[in-house]
């Protein structure tokens, strides 16, 4: 029974995910990855991360969807009528072969490994005030890290946002 | 317990006896429903109230008075409202895309409506005591711009698709500040938790309380978190991408009836929602502004504050000229990122001196001169050819 709210946002993610792969409208697929990150974060909130469920709704629900979103609105092709309904068979077969090679590939690489057999260990503190506390002490260096990988990251947009400029 | 605590917890009390008289299997279905239904009627009583109370108001300020026909003083005109939305017909333009078109005024209710679950109203009284509440209310609010741009592009109209963006684009450019500003209570107060908050502001020394607002680094924390609210909620003088005059009303051109009055209860609602969490963080919530005044219940001083902030609101709006998109965003990336990084770091400074006149005087000048020089340099220099960039 505690397997069934993971179980719910679980089958939420795949369907959003599904449905991104598959529908026609480019902007309708970016809206359903928005239900799939939405489910991701649901699934860590109920498997008790309540931190990193949060954080990926805010990060990811309310900024990378947007990015995509308007990545998706500014280099939209001109005509949009286009026809993708036409199923090509043999690209089809091929990529069924190919992908249930890779699934048999990694299920019996999860299946053989060790891991798999180990009990459980106990889980980990996740409270805000550890990972904060962590964040500050133990794994300062990572943190020091992302902040000039974001900086720098913030630096190229803002450089190729200025060349436009000065055309 | 004494009368005054009774007044105080007089709905909890309500909700236990009410909950007690259901059968025990129904039990924790009605304790989790019944807070869920008082906030499903009371918010739109509020927002319905607020309409009147705002035409009302910008009626005054421009000197005319506002409407006065329906009712006593025009205030069954939210009724009158309601009527004509639910019987104007429902346009829907041919090449619209149908399901976004319905599912965007759905989901910006059902998101603010989910944002009310951690605002604590009163003592005690809060839907969902969670031990990130903060950190919930901004994630849900961060999914609002999803559902302006879904709005606006499913209209297949360009004005509605230029008015979306930039409806997102200055969402996005004033989440920075907002979130900054926020947590700077949440530094001081050492919980993510809302009642947390609230309960480390409810103190008292002598008469007067220690509410975040009263503190140098609270008050410029205090005053970004409002702005960027009115920006985030696209109020005046931050509502260019649903401006009458300007883009005629953005992204909800193409909505009529009932879905437009839809987007305009998220929209108060959202404003309602996002002022609750500023009188959290700042302003103490539910606590009494002095001392001696701790006798009157929790909820009425709560909703006290909120209208203030309203009428604060509606004045601000009936009095300041409207934004431009590059003055709006020239300010977020300007002035108020810089001002906001430098209202955190004063925190850290609050928290870190010892308690004393040195600390005021010390963050008080950490706040004041970076404005006054901020203010001066990010002030419009001389007038440049504007450069327009085209989206190919």
């Amino acid at each position: 029974m505690t397997f069934a709210l993971p179980a719910i946002f679980a089958i939420l993610t795949l369907a959003g995910a599904v449905a991104a792969l598959v529908l026609r409208n480019l902007v309708h697929c970016a809206l359903s990855l928005v239900f799939a990150f939405a489910g991701l974060g649901g699934v860590y909130i109920s498997l008790g991360a309540q931190f990193a469920g949060l954080a990926q709704v805010l990060v990811y629900a309310g900024g990378v969807a947007i990015l995509i979103v308007f990545a998706v609105l500014l280099v939209r092709e001109r005509d949009e009528k286009q026809d993708h309904t036409t199923i090509r068979w043999g690209n089809l077969l091929s990529g069924i072969a190919v992908s249930t090679l890779v699934f048999i590939a990694l299920a019996r690489c999860i299946l053989s490994s060790t891991g798999l057999h180990n009990a459980a260990p106990t889980a980990p503190v996740a409270e805000i005030r550890e990972i904060g506390t962590m964040m500050m002490s133990v794994d300062i260096l990572p943190l020091e890290i992302i902040g000039v990988l974001l900086t720098a990251s913030m630096l190229g947009a803002v450089i190729i946002a200025l060349k436009e400029a000065r055309r | 317990m004494t009368p005054v605590q009774i007044a105080d917890q007089i709905f909890v009390l309500i909700d236990h006896w009410l909950i007690d008289q259901c059968p025990t299997i129904f039990q924790p279905i009605v304790a989790a429903i019944l807070p869920v239904v008082v906030i499903l009627g009371l918010f739109p009583a509020l927002f319905a109230f607020t309409t009147v109370l705002e035409r009302k108001g910008l009626g005054r300020i421009q000197n005319r008075m506002g409407p006065n026909r329906t009712g006593p003083l025009g205030l069954l005109q939210p009724v009158a409202d309601g009527i004509k939305s639910l019987t104007k017909e429902d346009t829907v333009p041919r090449a619209a895309d149908k399901i976004v078109n319905f599912l965007a005024p759905v989901v910006l209710v059902i998101i603010v409506f989910l944002t009310f679950a951690v605002v604590p109203v009163g003592r005690n009284m809060v839907l969902a005591n969670l031990d990130s509440g903060v950190l919930y209310f901004f994630a849900v609010g961060a999914a609002t711009e999803l559902a302006v741009f879904m709005a606006g592009w499913s209209s297949r109209n360009k004005y509605a698709l230029l008015g979306a963006m930039r409806a997102v684009a200055q969402m996005i450019s004033y989440e920075v500040p907002l979130l900054l500003s926020a947590t700077c209570a949440v530094m001081i107060a050492g919980a993510l938790s809302t009642t947390t908050i609230v309960e480390q502001q409810a103190r008292y020394t002598g008469i007067w309380p220690h509410w975040y607002v009263f503190t140098p680094w609270g008050f410029g924390a205090f005053i970004l978190f409002m702005i960027a609210a009115l920006a985030e909620s696209n109020r005046s003088p931050f509502d260019l991408p649903e401006g009458e005059s300007e883009i005629i009303a953005g992204y909800l051109i193409e909505y009529s009836g009932f879905k437009f009055a839809l987007f305009f209860l998220g929209e108060y609602l959202g404003m309602f929602a996002i002022s609750g969490m500023g009188i959290t963080l700042f302003l103490g919530g539910w606590s009494a502004p002095f001392s001696f005044l701790t006798w009157i219940p929790s909820y009425l001083w709560f909703f006290a504050k909120l209208f203030a902030i309203i009428a604060v609101f509606i004045w601000i709006r009936g009095t300041l000229p409207r934004l431009r998109t590059d003055q709006l965003m020239n300010f977020a990336w300007k002035f108020m990122l810089p001002m906001s990084l430098i209202v955190l770091v004063d925190t850290g400074l609050w928290r870190w001196l010892t308690p004393g006149a040195a600390r005021w005087t010390i963050t008080s000048l950490v706040v004041i001169i970076p404005y006054i020089v901020l203010g001066r340099a990010a002030g419009s220099g001389k007038i440049e050819k504007r450069s327009y960039r085209y989206a190919t």
